[in-house]
C-alpha cells in the first residue's frame, strides 16, 4: 500500500533546543507528483525538507521514501537528491565535474558518465558550459547547473530549497515554467520550497500550506485560494477581505453571519456551525463587483472611501460598517458599460454565495 | 599638472619612512652581504674583496660534503616539522572551526598564550622535559621501570624481560633530531593552526551537505571537496612553519646535539667563532635563495588555484 507514495510523513517532529520548528506533521507525496511546501520564514518548511533528504533528523516520528522507513540514514545513503537554495556548486571543479559528481561517487565508467553528463547539460541547456568554472556562470546558468547535478542522479524525489531565490523576478517567471515543464518531462517528484505564493500556486500540483511548525492546509493550488481553510491560509495566500460576525439564520441552503451584528451575509452551509458561533467570512476582492444597484445575490450597500487606479484594475475601498472595509477589484474592460464612481458615492457590493469562505478558526 | 605632481609628492612623502627604513636596514645591508660572499676571509678574519666563487664552491663540494649533509639535513627536518605540525594543527583548526562562535575565541586566545612567554625560556622549558634526568626519562627509565621491576619479581613467570630492559637506560631524546623536530614543531604550531583555522572557519557547510547529497561519505566529502577547498590555508601555514624552521637557530642550538647541527647553527659559527664572514655570506644567500623559491612557487600554486573561486567582492 504506501507504495503508491514517493514520500510519507508519519507524525514527523523536530525540535532545536527547546524551539519545536516542525510540530507533527503528516504528509503523503504521490509518485510522479509537483509538490510544493508553502510558508513565511521560520514555518517549519525548509526543516521538514531537510529531513527528507537527510540533513537533519526528526526528534519523533518517520520519514518514508517509496514505502522504505529512513530512521537515521544519512543522506548519501537515501534515494533522494537536493537542489540547494545557494546552488552549493563546487567551486574548484569544473561543470563537467561539478555535474558528474554523484557518478563518480557511485563508481559509474567514465565512457558512461561522460555520455550522460553531456545529456544532462543539453537537457538544461548548457551544453558548451563543461570546461567552465561556477564562478563563470551566470545566477541563471549556475541554477540550472545545480538542477542537472541533482537530476543526473536519476533520484526517485528532487528536493528544491527555494531554488529560484537569488533570481531576479523576469529570470524567476520564465525558470518557473521551464521547471515545471522540466519536471513533467522527466516524470520525477519534486518537492519544491517556497515562501512565494505565486509560485507555489503556478507550479505545484499540490500544496502543503505550513506555519509555525504546522501544516494548516493540503490541496491543490485551485481548492487552496479558492477554499482555504482558515485564516491564516486565506491571508496568505493572495488578498482576502475579512469580515467578522455571528451565526445569525441557519438553514438547509443557507448559513447567515451578521457581520459586525448588523449586515447579514448569506454563505453555503458547512457542517460545522452553530447559531451564535464567532466565525470570519473571507471573500477575494476580484470576486466582489460594485454597481448602482442590486445586481447579485448575495448584496451589501456601503460607501465608497477610496478609489485607487492600478491601470489593469481599478480597486474601490468600499466602507460596510463602521468597522469593516472591503476592497473591491474592478477590471477595468473600459467602454460605456464601465461605470466609474467616485469617494463617497452610495453603491451595492454584490457577490455569489459559493465565492465566499465561511472560517472558524 | 601642479596638482598631480603635488599629489605625488604627498604619496612620496607617505612612503618615504618606511622606504627609508627599508633601504638603510635592510636593502643595504643584504647587498653588503651578497658582496661579501664572493669576497675572501682575510687572515685575522674581515673580508678580502675579491671577486671570487670559491665560498660557493665550497658549499657544494661533492667530493666532501660536509656542508650539503647538513643542509640536507635542515631540508629534512624542517620537512618533517611541517608535516607534523600539519598533521596536529589541521585537524586541531578543524575542530576549534567546529566550535561554537563563544568558544572558538577563548580557544584561539589559549593557542596564542604560550607567545606571551619567552621563546628562549619556552625552548629551556624543553630541555627539562627532554633530557635525561628530565620529566619524560624520570617516569620512564624512573617509576615505569621501578613498576616493571616489582612486577617481574612479584610474577616471575611475566615474559617482560625485554621490558625492564628497555626502561633500564634513559629514552634518548635530548640533543637528537626528533628533539629539534619537537621544539621547531610547538614553535610554529600556531602558525600552521592560524591559516588553516582561516580557511575552513570560512568554507562553506553547504556543499558538504551537496557532497553528501551526492553520495559521497564523509572520507570522500572531506578529501574531494573539504580538503581541496582548504588547501591554500594548509600551504600558507605549510609555508610559515618551513621557512622559519629551515632558518632555525636557537632550538637546534638548545635542543640539538652535535649531530644535529643545521644550518643556521653553522651560519651563527662562521661569523661568530670562524671570523668567515665571506663564507657564511655565502651560506646565507643559498639559504636565501631557496626561500625565496619556495616562497615564489607558493604564490603561483595559490594564484592559480584560486581561479576558479569566486571572487570577493
Amino acid at each position: 500500500m504506501p507504495d503508491e507514495f514517493a514520500v510519507e510523513l508519519i507524525n514527523v517532529a523536530k525540535q532545536f533546543d527547546q524551539v519545536v520548528a516542525v510540530d507533527n506533521v503528516s504528509l503523503q507525496i504521490r509518485d510522479g507528483e509537483f509538490f510544493s511546501l508553502l510558508g513565511p520564514s521560520g514555518c517549519g518548511k525548509t526543516t521538514t525538507l531537510r529531513m527528507i533528504g537527510g540533513f537533519e533528523m526528526p526528534t519523533s516520528g518517520n520519514v518514508l521514501i517509496g514505502g522504505e522507513i529512513q530512521g537515521f540514514k544519512p543522506p548519501f545513503q537515501r534515494p533522494v537528491n537536493t537542489v540547494f537554495q545557494s546552488y552549493a556548486l563546487f567551486p574548484h571543479m569544473t561543470i563537467f565535474d561539478n555535474v558528474a559528481f554523484g557518478l563518480q561517487m557511485k563508481k559509474v565508467s567514465k565512457s558512461e558518465i561522460k555520455q550522460r553528463v553531456n545529456e544532462m547539460l543539453e537537457l538544461v541547456q548548457l551544453s558548451d558550459v563543461g570546461r567552465r568554472k561556477p564562478n563563470q556562470l551566470s545566477g541563471g546558468q549556475q541554477q540550472r547547473i545545480a538542477l542537472a547535478r541533482a537530476l543526473i542522479n536519476k533520484p526517485k524525489v528532487l528536493l528544491l530549497d527555494e531554488p529560484l531565490g537569488a533570481l531576479d523576478l523576469k529570470l524567476r517567471k520564465a525558470m518557473q515554467l521551464e521547471l515545471k515543464a522540466l519536471q513533467q518531462r522527466v516524470g520525477i517528484t519534486f518537492i519544491y520550497v517556497t515562501h512565494d505564493q505565486e509560485e507555489a500556486l503556478t507550479m505545484s500540483d499540490r500544496i502543503a500550506v505550513m506555519n509555525q511548525g504546522k501544516v494548516l492546509h493540503l490541496d491543490t493550488p485551485e481548492e487552496i485560494y479558492e477554499h482555504p481553510a482558515n485564516r491564516f491560509v486565506a491571508d496568505f495566500i493572495g488578498e482576502t477581505n475579512f469580515m467578522e460576525g455571528k451565526v445569525s439564520q441557519l438553514n438547509e441552503e443557507r448559513v447567515f453571519v451578521a457581520v459586525d451584528d448588523q449586515v447579514p451575509v448569506p454563505l453555503l452551509p458547512t457542517r460545522d456551525v452553530q447559531l451564535g458561533q464567532v466565525v470570519t467570512v473571507a471573500v477575494r476582492p476580484e470576486k466582489l463587483s460594485v454597481s448602482a444597484e442590486k445586481k447579485r445575490e448575495v448584496d451589501i450597500p456601503g460607501t465608497i472611501d477610496e478609489v485607487i487606479y492600478i491601470g489593469t484594475d481599478i480597486r474601490y475601498i468600499v466602507r460596510i460598517t463602521e468597522k469593516t472595509t472591503l476592497a473591491v477589484r474592478e477590471q477595468n474592460r473600459g467602454g460605456l458599460s464601465a461605470q466609474r464612481f467616485s469617494i463617497g458615492d452610495h453603491i451595492h457590493i454584490g457577490w455569489y454565495a459559493r465565492n465566499a469562505s465561511l472560517l472558524t478558526e | 599638472m601642479n596638482k598631480n605632481k603635488r599629489k605625488q609628492w604627498r604619496v612620496f612623502g607617505l612612503i618615504f619612512p618606511s622606504l627609508f627604513w627599508l633601504v638603510v636596514f635592510f636593502a643595504i645591508p643584504l647587498i653588503l652581504v651578497l658582496a661579501m660572499s664572493f669576497g675572501e676571509r682575510g687572515t685575522y678574519g674581515g673580508v678580502i674583496w675579491n671577486f671570487n666563487l670559491e665560498n660557493f664552491a665550497r658549499f657544494f663540494d661533492f667530493s666532501d660534503p660536509l656542508y650539503l649533509r647538513i643542509f640536507g639535513r635542515t631540508l629534512y627536518i624542517a620537512a618533517i616539522t611541517t608535516l607534523v605540525s600539519f598533521l596536529i594543527g589541521y585537524p586541531m583548526a578543524f575542530w576549534i572551526a567546529s566550535q561554537p562562535e563563544k568558544r572558538r575565541n577563548s580557544l584561539l586566545m589559549m593557542l596564542m598564550l604560550p607567545f606571551w612567554t619567552n621563546f628562549l625560556v619556552r625552548t629551556y622549558a624543553w630541555i627539562l622535559i627532554l633530557r635525561d634526568q628530565g620529566v619524560i626519562n624520570t617516569i620512564w627509565a624512573g617509576h615505569f621501570h621501578n613498576a616493571v621491576v616489582w612486577l617481574v619479581a612479584v610474577l616471575p613467570g611475566l615474559p617482560l624481560d625485554w621490558l625492564v630492559q628497555a626502561t633500564s637506560n634513559p629514552l634518548p631524546l635530548f640533543g637528537t633530531n626528533l628533539a629539534i623536530i619537537i621544539g621547531l614543531t610547538y614553535g610554529w604550531l600556531p602558525d600552521m593552526v592560524l591559516p588553516c583555522y582561516a580557511a575552513i572557519e570560512r568554507f562553506d557547510g553547504s556543499l558538504v551537505e551537496a557532497a553528501q547529497d551526492l553520495y559521497a561519505n564523509r572520507v570522500q566529502a572531506f578529501f574531494r571537496v573539504i580538503f581541496p577547498l582548504t588547501l591554500p590555508g594548509v600551504v600558507a601555514g605549510s609555508i610559515l612553519v618551513f621557512i622559519p624552521s629551515l632558518g632555525a637557530y636557537v632550538t637546534p642550538d638548545l635542543l640539538g646535539g652535535a649531530k644535529s647541527v643545521m644550518i643556521g647553527n653553522i651560519i651563527y659559527s662562521q661569523f661568530m667563532s670562524a671570523r668567515d664572514y665571506p663564507f657564511g655570506a655565502a651560506i646565507s644567500f643559498v639559504l636565501m635563495a631557496l626561500m625565496l623559491a619556495g616562497t615564489l612557487f607558493y604564490f603561483r600554486f595559490t594564484v592559480a588555484g584560486q581561479k576558479g573561486e569566486p571572487g570577493h567582492d
